[in-house]
């Protein structure tokens, strides 16, 4: 296997590609933002609503709907799910030092969910319920994301190690006990309730609206933007807890802000987008094998790359059997299942089946 | 000045090291010597402060306790025994995660690497290298952290190995001896634990033998070498022997079987 990176400066130093890749990514995600706005299943034309609007003419009411109060935000919306599932799975990554850590494998998105239907169905009866308004489903996704990431971390890690069989199987563990938790609440919630439940639960974009964007872009550009001050640390813990310490890294306080940070980017991905899996996963292992595990250049692409992904993912979801909709999480698994797999497969040695 | 006192370690709750003194000298390299499951790596981890003790360490007279990670880094470096990694970094953007003082200086990344032997490597993935491969790129990572054996204002910098040379072949061993030898003479201090008594006897200027968690002796080499000393404290026996020029050497002698 040749494994000599060449047109370098420094042979093996892939930080130059990285930043290149970036700027194709940015193009890349441009280009999808354009496809997302232009296609859909009302015929509108976004061309000649630019067109119109470049010779000052007004729009017609209907398109003006179908492109300003659907299609903007939910591109938006598909933007900031897609970036904040693919950082919280590179994140994750780096804390567990394990490419096959993902919010949906490990149970992280199912403590989401748990923490979301707690909102959801017993809403009004919660402490602080009327003090948070429509904050209240993201909040709670948030803590059931952070509660579930700070299980699984205490199982799976024992003296600064984490076994790969034992984080797959805790997080089997977990995500069956709290869909169990979720399946008891469902159980009691009314019809309203449930009709709620049900859409959210199939994972979609189709419910994005102003509203919901201005709960979801605070929740998600935080940990998004935070995440980039881990990078160094996390390079660091690639090469174990006490190595990281012996560089410097404050490793006890890296490990709190990486589970805050998944926990806040997934639960809010979570409470707006539903079950969306896998795109953790898929993103940042194509990063590793184009440009490189560093977390520097991994974490700002990876949200570049989950963001058009998801994007790309949404326009199957509404074309392929319009006017019908596909649920976005049917064909994020579809594609992602399998890469798990692979992923696994080659990775037999270290997960030691 | 590296010193160390009455250090009590436990290692799930079974005591490791009980009451061990230890000191080492910058300028010098200090080795911890001893059978398997004597408290060597333990007794390093507590002198870089990764295993609880009851006892004091104290690094250039300040408490290790109370030292700030930062600082530490600043002034000391550790190799593992071995580190893998789970990401596919190559051989260079591993060493330069050891530039944590020198940030941005490829070139002493680049001659940390050429000095273990591995220049040409730097494109390689790090998970495709041999066990005594990844070894000596460690090794580079940490030469890295602590490229200037003294500080610009005069303190020491200290250089902490477990067992360097356990994976390599007797060239790079002793290439790796020579990196050590090298740190100490421009004013560094040097510990590691080592395994080969004969590597030791020629590179050491003060050996610590452990045994059972306790200290026999720390001494120079001519004092810790015979007979009698070393084959109480490995339970064999063993025949010391001396060259004129390169001092002791350890020969081994044939047991039978029981």
């Amino acid at each position: 296997m040749v494994t000599q990176i060449a047109a370098s400066p420094l042979a093996g130093d892939r930080s130059r590609a990285a930043r290149r890749l970036g700027y194709v990514l940015v193009g890349l995600l441009g280009l999808t933002c354009i496809a997302g706005l232009a296609v859909g299943a009302a015929g509108t034309s976004l061309w000649s609503a630019l067109a119109d609007l470049a010779v000052g003419r007004e729009l017609a009411l209907r398109d003006k709907v179908v492109l300003w109060d659907i299609r903007v935000p939910r591109v938006l919306m598909g933007m900031l799910v897609g970036a904040a599932l693919a950082v919280s799975g590179a994140v994750l990554q780096g804390l567990f030092r394990n490419p096959l850590a993902d919010p949906g494998i490990v149970g992280v998105s199912a403590g989401a969910s748990l923490g979301a239907v707690i909102a959801i169905v017993l809403g009004g009866a919660l402490p602080l319920a009327a003090a948070m308004g429509a904050w209240i489903v993201p909040v709670f996704a948030f803590l059931g994301a952070w509660g579930a990431t700070m299980t699984l971390y205490r199982i799976a890690t024992r003296a600064g190690r984490t076994s790969v069989a034992t984080m797959l199987l805790a997080g089997i563990a977990l995500t069956a006990l709290t869909m169990a938790l979720t399946g008891l609440i469902v159980y009691v919630a009314d019809d309203a309730q449930l009709r709620d439940f049900t859409f959210w639960n199939m994972g979609s974009l189709a419910g994005a609206t102003w509203g919901k964007l201005a709960v979801a872009v605070p929740l998600i550009l935080l940990p998004l933007a935070a995440s980039g001050l881990l990078a160094r640390g996390l390079n660091g813990l690639a090469l174990g807890e006490a190595a990281a310490g012996h560089m410097g890294i404050p490793v006890q306080r890296l490990k709190g802000a990486a589970i805050l940070i998944v926990a806040a980017a997934t639960g809010a991905a979570v409470s707006i987008g539903g079950g969306i899996g896998f795109v953790g996963i898929v993103v940042p292992h194509l990063l590793r094998l184009a440009t490189g595990p560093d977390h520097r250049f991994l974490l700002p692409n990876a949200a570049l790359l989950g963001a058009a992904m998801l994007l790309l993912a949404d326009l199957v979801s509404r074309t392929i059997i319009a006017p019908a909709e596909l649920p976005i999480g049917i064909i994020t698994a579809i594609i992602g299942g399998p890469f798990f797999l692979f992923i696994l497969l080659r990775q037999r040695g270290i997960v030691d089946l | 000045m590296l010193i160390a006192r009455d250090i009590c370690a436990d290692y799930n709750r079974k005591a490791v090291l009980r009451e061990v003194c230890f000191g080492a000298r910058p300028g010098q390299i200090t080795s911890i010597v001893g059978p398997s499951g004597a408290g060597k790596s333990t007794l390093l981890k507590v002198l870089t402060g990764d295993h609880a003790f009851a006892g004091t360490v104290r690094l250039d007279g300040r408490d290790i306790a109370a030292f700030p990670l930062r600082d530490l880094a600043r002034i000391r470096a550790v190799l593992p025994q071995s580190t893998p990694l789970a990401f596919p970094f190559t051989v260079i953007e591993v060493v330069r995660l050891g530039l944590v003082n020198h940030p941005g200086q490829d070139h002493i990344a680049r001659r940390a690497l050429a000095q273990v032997g591995l220049a040409g490597f730097e494109g390689r993935y790090y998970q495709e290298l041999s066990g005594g491969e990844q070894q000596r790129a460690q090794l580079a990572r940490v030469l890295c952290q602590v490229w200037e054996p003294v500080g610009a204002d005069g303190t020491p910098h200290w250089l902490f190995m477990d067992e360097p040379v356990s994976s390599l072949d007797i060239a790079h061993q002793l290439q790796v001896m020579a990196l050590a030898r090298q740190f100490a003479d421009r004013g560094g201090g040097v510990v590691m634990v080592m395994h080969d008594l004969n590597l030791t006897a020629m590179s050491a200027d003060s050996v610590a033998l452990l045994r059972a968690g306790r200290l026999i002796v720390q001494a120079c080499p001519e004092d810790v070498y015979r007979d009698d000393i070393l084959g109480e404290a490995y339970g064999c026996r063993l025949e010391v022997g001396k060259t004129p020029v390169r001092g002791a050497f350890v020969l081994p002698q044939m047991v039978t079987v029981p």
